[in-house]
């Protein structure tokens, strides 16, 4: 069957504002589940980063665990100061849109938990990239602001068995126990080194075979992330 | 396909044609082995079960229901522009697919990740869509879709549950492979997690397949 140009035409259109209207109440009325979603997601990793695995336990436990152990949350500038102490208006901040801000204008969140025992732990997030897209994770520091307690990275599309290894736990565990200033003080950050690090090297880890330019993303995000904190974290090393 | 509908006038719901559409996607007309369609995303979302059976449900219900929906539009579609009229319905499918996957069930549709955009591009549905729902009744177009769907489903599970126990030592998530095993020497076949052996372990299946059903192997 031939039809005109004019009935293609309609055709077209009607189609296009059916499927568009369809296809936006369906968006709006699945965002609040996504989001809630994407928060518990937030949730997860912070407190996988303090070593509190929540992959076993109901989403709704998640927020439960979340409270009980992080409490506090503010937020410092480049200086070191403390600008925004709302433990509420830290949680949303994220890290990649302030990394594009102009240094001196960055809020940087840190989330602090604390444990059974009364130890604490900061917890301070990261953005990067890696191979083929973005990665990040979060990372936290021992009472110490010096020596990683621990630490979480994930990816959106690293290649598998390579790259993408930066999210296992083994991966994870060489930074546990590094630290990221010398001895006088001054930030080195973490080296991801190819080829195997030293064992007694205090700012260094293993690279991923295969997975050099992931494992060099991962240093580079720690080195342009960390670098925001320095001076909060020198200032609470005098106290 | 030579009953005249015209003098019949309603095939009941599962009448043995009907039944014939669900059932020969699962062995002499699979998508997967036979056809050879949908290979891509076989190879991709098959390294654990529950990837692959998410995966499979979703292709089912956007197979079944853009079958459906062609068949039920297809004597309005303008010739000239169906490929559009078909990509625009499976695209929207896929996209509430995809919304509702994010809604509720977060962490598989990070694994599946783009593979649920890719199943726009999936072969099986324009082919379904072209040869079959632009020429048949909704219903049975809509029984083709499910049979479709479930059939490449079937492949991807079998690939799935291989990789899963060979690669990881799991199925569904859970152990399988007791500690002693280990403890003994046993190791996991990494292998089997890398794309080439999703392909190598499909050219089984169609192997086995073939040898069973001698009607599938060429004649000369």
């Amino acid at each position: 069957m031939v039809h005109s140009n004019k009935y293609i035409l309609v055709y077209s259109v009607v189609m296009v504002v059916v499927v568009a209207v369809s296809l936006t109440i369906v968006a709006v009325q699945l965002k609040p589940a996504q989001d809630d979603n994407i928060r518990i997601e937030k949730m997860q990793n912070i407190l996988s980063s303090v070593n509190i695995s929540t992959s076993e336990i109901p989403k709704k436990e998640v927020i439960n665990v979340y409270n009980k152990f992080v409490k506090r949350a503010f937020a410092v500038n480049m200086k070191g100061d403390i600008i925004e102490s709302h433990t509420e208006k830290v949680f949303p901040i994220e890290m990649a849109n302030e990394l594009k801000k102009a240094p001196e204008d960055q809020i940087l969140p840190i989330f602090v938990a604390t444990f059974e025992n009364g130890d604490s732990a900061f917890i301070v997030p990261l953005r990067g990239k890696g191979l083929w897209g973005s990665i990040w994770g979060y990372m936290s520091f021992k009472p110490d602001f010096n020596t990683i307690l621990g630490c979480v990275y994930d990816h959106k599309s690293e290649t598998p068995g390579l790259g993408a290894e930066i999210n296992t736990e083994w991966f994870q565990k060489y930074f546990f126990g590094k630290s990221i200033f010398d001895e006088q003080k001054e930030f080195t950050s973490i080296n991801i080194i190819k080829g195997g690090a030293k064992d007694d090297d205090p700012h260094g880890v293993d690279a991923i075979s295969g997975g050099t330019i992931t494992s060099k993303g991962v240093e580079k995000m720690l080195r342009d992330n960390l670098a925001g904190y320095v001076a909060y974290f020198k200032k609470q090393m005098k106290s | 396909m030579s009953t005249d509908n015209s003098i019949k006038v309603k095939d009941p719901w599962f009448s043995a044609k009907n039944l014939k559409l669900l059932r020969n996607p699962f062995n002499m007309e699979n998508p997967i082995t036979v056809q050879v369609l949908g290979i891509c995303s076989a190879l991709a979302v098959t390294v654990q079960m529950k990837p692959a059976i998410v995966m499979a449900l979703s292709v089912t219900i956007v197979t079944g229901f853009s079958n459906l929906i062609i068949a039920l539009l297809r004597d309005t579609i303008p010739s000239r522009i169906r490929i559009i009229v078909q990509l625009v319905v499976v695209a929207a499918l896929v996209i509430i697919v995809d919304q509702v996957l994010k809604a509720y069930v977060y962490d598989v549709s990070k694994k599946l990740s783009v593979f649920v955009g890719l199943i726009i591009t999936n072969c099986i549905l324009m082919g379904r869509l072209e040869a079959f729902a632009m020429a048949n009744k909704p219903w049975p177009s809509f029984i083709d879709g499910i049979g479709n769907g479930l059939g490449y489903g079937l492949i991807l599970v079998i690939v799935a549950f291989f990789r899963e126990f060979l690669g990881s030592g799991k199925i569904y998530g859970f152990d399988v492979i007791p500690q002693s095993f280990y403890d003994a020497g046993y190791v996991n076949n990494g292998l089997m997690i890398l794309p080439p052996m999703a392909l190598m372990t499909i050219g089984v299946i169609i192997w086995v397949q073939r040898s069973k059903n001698p009607d599938l192997q060429e004649k000369n």
